[in-house]
Order: structure tokens, then sequence, then C-alpha cells
């Protein structure tokens, strides 16, 4: 079980394409930083297809995204973060 | 005197995620004093102009709220890039800020007419 985390924006469609291409359905990929513009239900080219996907609350919040996270998306708060690192056995970072 | 030379800047980048943004703000609002500033938002740069960012958890300012007192400083001429409104499923009333969409012939039109572009 990995955890996978994305930070980079919209501009790297290539990068999340490769990411969802790799990404198991035991996985969970975690939006930080910028990442957390694909969790959007209409700015991002294309829908979230994993079915655990989290995001970063405090990167949604400050990017003005709280009504726009999609509702697959679970946001987590930092302890969340941790959590998540915890309960899988290696972090993948995508950025 | 000669005529003020005119500067366009250029937001390319989200907020919060780099310092570009604030960066180009800064800019602005410096370049306002000597020059006739424009301001173009262009790309994910887009994504500065959402409203209720909170970014106080993520050790950063909402320096979008600034925007609105570019007027105050003689920047009246802000643009959006039309295409990147429609990438991103946007429309005017999303916006924090009240901008003119361009087209990509007006974007050209716009690159051509000033003297010196600035890239944020």
């Amino acid at each position: 079980m990995i955890l996978h985390t994305f930070n980079k924006g919209l501009g790297a469609e290539q990068l999340m394409r490769r990411c969802s291409a790799l990404v198991t359905s035991d996985d969970a990929i975690l939006l930080i930083e910028d990442g957390v513009y694909w969790g959007t239900a209409t700015l991002a080219p294309f829908p979230m297809q994993h079915p655990r996907v989290f995001a970063l609350t405090a990167d949604v919040a400050a990017r003005g995204l709280a009504t726009r996270i999609a509702q697959a998306i679970t946001t987590v708060d930092h302890a969340g973060f941790v959590q998540l690192c915890v309960e899988h056995d290696t972090v993948k970072s995508w950025f | 005197m000669s005529e003020p030379k005119q500067i366009l800047c250029i937001q390319s980048h989200a907020p919060h995620g780099t310092f570009f943004g604030r960066e180009g703000l800064d800019a602005v609002l410096m370049a306002s004093a000597f020059c006739l500033v424009r301001v173009l938002f262009i790309g994910d740069g887009v994504l500065q102009l959402l409203g209720d960012q909170q970014p106080s958890d993520i050790g950063s300012k909402d320096y979008s709220v600034t925007f609105g007192a570019l007027a105050d400083y003689g920047v009246t001429d802000i643009f959006v890039a039309r295409a990147d409104l429609e990438r991103l499923h946007l429309a005017a009333n999303d916006l924090s800020l009240a901008v003119t969409p361009l087209s990509d012939t007006d974007i050209t039109q716009l690159l051509h007419d000033v003297d010196v572009v600035l890239d944020f």
C-alpha cells in the first residue's frame, strides 16, 4: 500500500496522468499544495477516478476551494496526513 | 515630459503554491506610481481571482483582497484570458474582481501595444 502525494497544479497534466496510471486500488492519493486543484469538480480537466483520494484541508481553504472540492474526495487535516503516512507502507511524492 | 511607459504585468501562476502572484501584485503597485500599468491573468493565474481564499493555515496571506484596491492605484485595465476561463469552467461571477475577458487575438494585440511585459 502506497500513499501518493501530489503537489503540482493543473499545469502538470502529464504528471497527473502518470500518477493516475501507476496507482493501484489499494493505494491512496493525497492532494497537497497546488495539487488540491485536481480534487475540484469543475476546474480540473478530468475527474479523479481513484476510490481513495484525499486533499489537505488547509490547502483547499487557502485557495478558495472549500465549496468546489468533489464529493468523492475526503479532506484531511495535518494529523490526518500523518495518519495516512503511517497507514501506508511507503510514501511516493509526485512533484 | 515624455509619455509614461506602458507596462503589462502577466500573472500566470496559481496562488499560494509559489510567491509569483504576490510578487507580481507588489510589482504592479510599485510600477503604478511611475507607469501606466495593465494586468493580465492567464493560464492558472486565473485561479488567483477565486473568492473565499483562506490561506492563514498555510502561512500565506490572502493578497487577492488587494486586487480590489488596484483602481485606487490607477490600475483599471485588468484582463483575463477568455480561453482559460472556459478551460476552468469559470464565469465572471465566480471571480472576486471585475475583469475584462480577452480573446487570444486581443492578447496578442495587447502584447504588441505595451512597452514592457513583466511575467509572474
